[in-house]
């Protein structure tokens, strides 16, 4: 029987009652480790057990988290960390759940991350729709502040650092972290050209760091065993633990913290429980809703949970760690219909392809899954998304937009294509006779 | 409408927050929202005084978040996600119950929402943000009328804690 | 190791040489390849948005757009390739299939750059079979502008202009994805100055102008570049027509001048040498009627008052204005006046600007050097009011080259928040000292020299104080450049019609016997101003007044004494083409050609000397202001053998010393004009190697295409065949066009350089230096209880231009509204809006109160127009400065 692996979610399982307050935080060790890395006064060392640990960024892009932070060109301050808590991507709730549930850790994790880079402002960009979050979070920075782990000299360092929580107003985009900066300055949540990259010219054109709430809240952890090993989890370049949200056709949906290089199998049958009825996988979005799909065959479903594995392999991703499971009850096309639409609904219209092509797939899939389609939607579905993004079946997406929402939205045209293009035709057959 | 002088108060506090005031747009026009229900034209004016930028910067940031309200809604605004969890545990029923439910409502406004980040508990739906998950459309418009006759305290419109 | 200075870059396999930092897509179009674009502009930072550029470049993934890339030594670039054609036909397609296809009713239609790159670049047919998006049909942006959300692309181009380059954000983009539309805010219309702009670089139809909306179809337009003349900054410009009536005025990118921006005063205020009222004939007085009369009959009944009043002496005939003309007609007229009648009661300002003294002789800085200027000081008014694009040129010093600004106008403008130093000095009086400190404060660490923008920013107090402060700022790193904001008011006293001074900015002393010997004839003694003839006129000692195109009674501060001049003089002969209160009161009145009927060279406030194109024939029986001094001046027994405009550009260059080296043919080619003098700015001549100002000899422009303008489509010939003046090699042309013809542009270059260079000998004038000693200035002190009024112009003044034009006379502001200082409105006891009683000696009248912060305490802000009312009304010329007492109404 597979087994989680708890480090960031322990606290929050151990005391479910209390464990986004200050008492329950305390109880489990919460700021022992932030304490004792004030102490040493190394940042320099934190850099390098981040390093050492092998983290990447869990946002979705899977960055290493170290080589991020040495982008920041040295000696140029102000500088600041911001938190992406913009969780948005479709069956992706993971963050969510760390914000309203461990707050404490967070907060451990971003001073640790500010002082490793020396910032002494940091923003944390949290979804306008986690109300409970938000409460949660402004009482877990007060208790912190209260404690002396926020504010001037804190823990008698000489360390300054503050934190303002700015909530977001819904908007996917502002989960990609130009856009999310462009909100943050009172824009509109428009992704920037790079290059200059964030680290360079980020937040007010300042040498920026833009990290994961889940990346963060693993910091505390590689601080406390040492990034060697944390790094001994896991598999290959996909150390340590990652949280899963399992969603859709599934018997328990929920979070799973689990080894990377897992199978998808232990996951969805061993952890989540299987298919309820024991129906079929027809087929399951391994990443998040921008990622290619998988189906129910057992060269997918014993493929390990390893970021890079399956890229090269499949041509999908882990992304945002969303799995979302269907059964053989589902049409495809209206899945796909469905995240097209919630794509054209978030794109920003910043740039053509994008803002015209989105919503082009939409209207095509709209009439495909409501009985509308014609033979050459399919051949026309492929172009439209060749030419957001070329060659539709790259991994790593090649575009002709700036940011990655275009190519997301063609992902599922992808898979569509990949898997399902005889069922479709069969469907026009059958209408026509 | 403008802010109150308490909500001026904190309205300045919040900018002050910030490197750069027009940061606090945002913030502001949640504040806004939270005193009058919906987001104003009055209320945009005052927030590009307060960010020192014109009310048309204003209005351009704002209308690209689908939380703000342009125009007057009900007092309780009933997300319903139907995003792809959703879709195929139920969550389109629910929003096409609720909709034509509190159709001439004027306290509640019923929209359809992209995913709320509660798929583990799908079908969901919020409440003025506040979360309801594993709901049916019988057990939604059940909470939905506990809102509405006082059993439950529903946040502001634009998601605050009310004490 | 130094960094390289040029880059070798490959771009459709030409190799070429670019220089670092350069963006792929304007490299490529220097050497002539075009990479098609629509939201890229080449004054505009780059947003990679409509994504219609991405290209190839070996060894990088992806297709990066060749608007945000910069160029790298090396680098090979593809636009052309089979993988980049197929991205093209995508984004046109995606382009197009919310866009509705109905070029033949739309106003852009002809002249498209989606048409147009939807034939050269698109797919050819539209696989988009569901339902476009709808808008409701056009909405108004403002009174000027038009918005048809069905075709906006979403470029952004107009939103960043307004942000960007005006500084009015306006306009944004509102709503999210496909919703995407452009608006601005309930109730705050995009009333930007420069709003027009907008309009000229959408690259759809989505944005018109209410004015040219359906006014004509491209292809029945004809052309003709020239110079706008509304203000003293000459933007350059297409002017087009059709059926004989001026329809558009489009900017041309200038880099010294406007960099392809124009005020909307100055675009759309075309219409109104059309208007109805319009004088089209000669008219004689007789027997108390103006009566329509042929010409000869009106310029002998004009050479008959001329000539009986210089029985009595040349001084008893004064002459007025000449601003609105070309340098050919100032010139012209400047030779009748001075060289003819014999006096030197000549005055093209109004009362309304600063010294000659001051302004011919100042240490002078080009617009240009603000960008390299260690400081900018601006000892002048609000710019956007009197010099729109001027202001604009500044912000862009300001904003995007960190040039600091010391902030020296009267009241609080657009500008002033960007401002490193702010020292409103006390109107009437000069700059404390300590300014020039500060003002070396802000500038430390920089290079270039402090240039001072000088201009007349209160027509309440005499201009001695400002003279002061120049003096006060004045010393071997400091230059001045003019605001003075009227027309060719710079060309019209450079020209001479001013006193104490003949043609080419040389004193009466120091000319007197050059001219006697070119002219033959010269006035021995320093005539009137534009204040001392109107008093003289008043008191009875003027028999003629010429007013040249000048009307001092709705233009002149001191309106009580203009009339007062006006109702004594006995003659008062007009060049004009309008009934004003001033010329109404004409004894004679000769019709006049105006702008854009006329062809001729005009000087701009740094000393820039450009064509002007000829566009339309003139209404009714019009003749240009030079002909008819030339005429006058036969009729009072001197022929003048100038027989074209062309000529008498010849003659002031051959004559007057600091035009040295001007001539009718350099002028044809230098493409961004010439400063003057010549002979220090002969290195900053760019010479064409063809003539091409497009003015054909019978006055009409040749085909001409308004996406050039704008730098979207290569011109071929015109860029490849430029070559400057240092080091002038003309650039054999590719296509080897006939018309191209290097020899004479070397030849024309090397006249004019010689001819430059031979003014420097000692026989020739020298041209008059200003004597910057500070001089003290008289103010009287202010009592506590009233308040010291500052008279400004503002844009839509009610002038003619305006008034007489449709569109721009429905933006006039309210008149009759008097801004203070918040504590002083206080003190008075009046709110906003509220009626209050103003008396200055010359009298009293009420107006509205509008507190505002920007004005100083002690100070209070009246707009001035050219009608005669409002401050005039209140001024009295002999003052130093208009104190006011304020009443409040209960």
């Amino acid at each position: 029987m597979p087994e989680e692996t708890r480090i960031i979610t322990r606290r929050l399982h151990e005391r479910p009652d209390d464990s986004w307050t200050v008492g329950g935080a305390n109880a489990t060790g919460a700021y022992e480790v932030l304490r004792d890395v004030l102490r040493a006064g190394d940042p320099a060392n934190i850099q390098e057990q981040v390093k050492l640990s092998g983290l990447r960024g869990r946002g979705g892009a899977g960055f290493p988290t170290a080589q991020k932070w040495s982008f920041l060109p040295a000696g140029s301050f102000p500088r600041y960390l911001v938190v992406n808590a913009d969780e948005g991507e479709p069956s992706t709730f993971k963050d969510r759940m760390l914000v309203e549930r461990d707050p404490h850790q967070l907060i451990e994790g971003i001073v640790i991350a500010a002082y490793a880079i020396q910032c002494n402002l940091a923003f944390v960009y949290l979804r306008g729709e986690f109300a409970l979050g938000y409460d949660r979070l402004l009482q877990a920075i007060a208790d912190a502040r209260t404690l002396g782990f926020l504010g001037t000299n804190i823990q008698g360092s000489g360390f300054d650092i503050d934190l303002v929580v700015h909530r977001g107003a819904g908007a996917y985009i502002c989960g990609e972290e130009t856009g999310l900066l462009e909100s943050l300055e009172g824009e509109r949540g428009m992704p920037r050209i790079r290059p200059p990259f964030p680290a360079i010219e980020g937040l007010y054109a300042k040498p920026t760091v833009v990290n994961n709430v889940e990346t963060l809240s693993t910091l505390p952890h590689i601080m406390k065993v040492g990034g060697a090993e944390y790094a001994k989890l896991g598999v290959n370049r996909s150390t340590g633990t990652r949280l899963f949200s399992l969603s859709g056709h599934v018997r328990r949906p929920a979070n799973y913290e689990v080894e990377l290089g897992m199978s998808f199998r232990d996951l969805i049958y061993g952890l989540a429980g299987g298919v309820p009825d024991d129906r079929a996988i027809k087929f399951f979005i391994p990443g998040g809703a921008s990622s290619q799909w998988l189906v129910g065959i057992d060269e997918h479903l014993d493929a390990p949970l390893d970021m890079d594995f399956v890229q090269q392999t499949f041509g999908v991703m882990l992304g945002s760690g969303a799995i979302m499971v269907y059964d053989e009850t589902v049409d495809p096309v209206l899945v796909a219909w469905r995240l097209a639409k919630f794509f054209a609904h978030e794109s920003c219209g910043k740039c053509t392809p994008c803002r015209e092509g989105a919503g082009w797939i939409e209207k095509v899939l709209y009439r495909m899954s409501h009985g509308l389609g014609r033979p050459e939607d399919l051949d026309l579905l492929f172009d439209i998304g060749d030419n957001i993004s070329p060659g539709v079946m790259n991994a790593p997406f090649i575009q002709t937009t700036i940011c990655p929402l275009g190519p997301s939205a063609v992902s599922c045209v992808a898979s569509l294509h990949k898997y399902f293009r005889a069922e479709i035709e069969q469907q026009y057959v059958g209408a026509a006779t | 409408m403008t802010f109150t002088a308490s909500n001026r108060a904190r309205a300045e506090e919040i900018v002050a927050r910030y490197p750069r005031p027009k940061s606090a747009i945002l913030p502001l026009a949640h504040l806004a929202q939270d005193q009058d229900g919906w987001l104003t034209d009055e209320a945009m004016q005052e927030i590009a005084e307060l960010a020192g930028v014109t009310a048309a910067d204003v209005l351009g940031t704002c209308s690209f978040y689908t939380m703000f309200k342009r125009r007057p809604c009900g007092r309780l605004v009933v997300s319903v996600c139907t995003n792809v969890t959703c879709l195929v545990t139920g969550g389109p029923e629910i929003f096409e119950h609720l909709e034509a439910r509190y159709a001439t409502d004027a306290d509640v406004t019923v929209e359809e929402v992209e995913c709320l980040a509660a798929c583990g508990g799908a079908p969901a739906l919020q409440v003025n943000y506040e979360f309801h998950e594993r709901v049916t459309p019988s057990s939604a418009e059940e909470i939905v009328d506990e809102y509405k006759n006082g059993a439950r305290t529903p946040r502001t419109v634009s998601g605050a804690h009310v004490a | 190791m130094s960094e390289k200075t040029t880059l070798t870059v490959t771009v459709d396999g030409v190799s070429f040489e670019a220089p670092p930092g350069e963006l792929v897509i304007k490299a490529a179009q220097e050497h002539g390849i075009y990479i098609p674009r629509f939201c890229w502009h080449e004054r505009m930072k780059p947003v990679g948005m409509c994504r219609m550029c991405l290209v190839e470049i070996e060894g990088v993934r992806g297709f990066p757009p060749a608007c945000t890339t910069p160029v790298a030594d090396g680098m090979v670039v593809h636009s052309q390739n089979e993988k980049v054609k197929k991205i093209q036909d995508g984004v046109l397609e995606f382009l197009l299939i919310n866009h509705p296809l109905d070029c033949p009713v739309c106003d852009r239609g002809g002249e498209c750059p989606l048409q147009d790159q939807t034939l050269a670049f698109g797919p050819g047919e539209s696989r988009f079979v569901e339902e476009k998006r709808h808008f409701p049909k056009p909405i108004p942006l403002s009174e000027l502008v038009l918005l048809d959300r069905e075709r906006c692309i979403q470029c952004a181009r107009c939103t960043r202009f307004a942000d960007e380059i005006a500084g009015d954000k306006l306009i944004d983009f509102v709503d999210r994805g496909e919703h995407t539309q452009v608006l601005n805010f309930e109730n705050e219309p995009f009333d930007s100055y420069f709003s027009g702009n907008t309009v000229q670089i959408c690259p759809v139809g989505a944005l018109t102008a209410t004015q040219y909306r359906f006014r004509a179809r491209p292809w029945d337009l004809s052309t003709v570049e020239t110079s706008c003349t509304t203000c003293a900054m000459h933007c350059r410009g297409a002017l087009q027509s059709s059926s004989n009536r001026l329809v558009r005025l489009l900017g041309v990118d200038s880099e010294p001048v406007n960099h392809g921006w124009l005020c909307d005063k100055g675009r759309y205020g075309i219409e109104w040498i059309h208007a109805d009222s319009r004088i089209r004939e000669p008219q004689v007085r007789a027997a108390g009627e103006l009566k329509e009369v042929s010409w000869p009959d009106a310029l002998d009944a004009a050479a008959e008052h001329i000539r009986s009043a210089r029985i009595r002496g040349a001084d008893a005939i004064a002459l007025l204005g000449g601003a609105r003309g070309t340098n050919e007609d100032a010139y012209a007229w400047a030779m009748l006046a001075k060289g003819v009648i014999g006096t030197d009661h000549v005055d093209a300002q109004m009362g309304d600007g600063l010294p000659a003294e001051f302004v011919l002789g100042m240490p002078r800085a080009e617009i240009a050097d603000i960008d390299r200027a260690s400081a900018i000081v601006l000892l002048a008014g609000d710019l956007e009011e009197e010099v729109p694009v001027l202001a604009l040129r500044v912000r862009r010093a300001v904003m995007e080259l960190g040039v600091p600004l010391v902030d020296c106008a009267p009241v609080e403008h657009k500008l002033s928040r960007h401002a490193n130093v702010v020292a409103r000095p006390v109107p009437g009086e000069p700059l404390p000292s300590h300014v020039r400190g500060q003002i070396e404060d802000a500038g430390e660490g920089r290079d270039g020299p402090v240039v001072v923008i000088v201009g007349r920013a209160n027509l309440a107090a005499r201009p001695d104080a400002v003279v002061a402060s120049a003096a006060t700022l004045a010393g071997p790193n400091t230059r001045f450049l003019s605001a003075l904001r009227r027309d060719n008011v710079h060309g019209a006293i450079d020209a001479g019609l001013t006193p104490g001074f003949l043609p080419g900015r040389v004193t009466l002393d120091d000319a007197h016997d050059w001219f006697t010997s070119r002219w033959g004839a010269a006035p021995e003694e320093r005539g009137l101003d534009a204040e001392g003839i109107l008093r003289a006129a008043a008191d009875g000692k003027i028999d003629v007044l010429i007013l040249l195109g000048a009307d001092p009674i709705a233009d002149f501060p001191d309106a009580t004494l203009a009339k007062e001049a006006l109702m004594m003089v006995p003659t008062v002969i007009a060049i004009d083409a309008f009934l004003s209160a001033s010329t109404q009161r004409a004894d004679v009145f000769l019709p006049c050609t105006l702008w854009g009927e006329k062809a001729g060279t005009a000087t701009n406030l740094e000393g820039r000397v450009q064509r002007l194109g000829r566009k339309v024939a003139p209404e009714g029986t019009a003749m240009d202001d030079w002909r008819i001094a030339i005429e006058l001046a036969a009729r009072l027994g001197h022929e003048i053998d100038l027989a074209t405009v062309d000529e008498v550009t010849d003659a002031l260059g051959e004559v007057a010393p600091a035009f040295a080296g001007v001539s009718a043919e350099l002028m044809q080619r230098a493409r961004d004009g010439v400063v003057v003098p010549l002979r220090e700015h002969r290195d900053e001549l760019v010479l064409r190697a063809r003539d091409l100002s497009i003015l054909a000899d019978d006055g009409h422009g040749t085909s001409w295409d308004p996406i050039k303008v704008e730098g979207v489509v290569p011109a071929d010939s015109t860029n490849a065949v430029e070559g400057s003046g240092a080091g002038f090699e003309p650039i054999a042309p590719g296509a080897g066009d006939p018309q191209d013809d290097p020899e004479t542009a070397a030849r024309v270059l090397e006249a004019a350089t010689r001819a430059a260079a031979a003014a420097a000998e000692p026989d020739v004038p020298a041209l008059h230096v200003w004597d910057a000693t500070p001089s003290s200035t008289d103010t009287p002190g202010r009592d506590a209880y009233a308040l010291r009024l500052v008279a400004g112009r503002t844009l839509y003044d009610r002038s003619r231009i305006v008034v007489e034009t449709p569109v721009l006379a429905r933006l006039t502001p309210a008149a009759g509204v008097l801004r203070v200082n918040p504590n002083d409105a206080g003190r008075i006891g009046a709110a906003h809006g509220s009626e209050v009683r103003i008396t200055a000696a010359r009298g009293s009248q009420v107006v509205v109160l509008e507190p505002d912060a920007g004005v100083p305490a002690g100070t209070a802000r009246f707009d001035f127009t050219a009608d005669g009312q409002g401050p005039a009304l209140l001024i009295d010329a002999a003052s130093p400065v208009t104190d006011l007492r304020v009443e409040s109404i209960r």
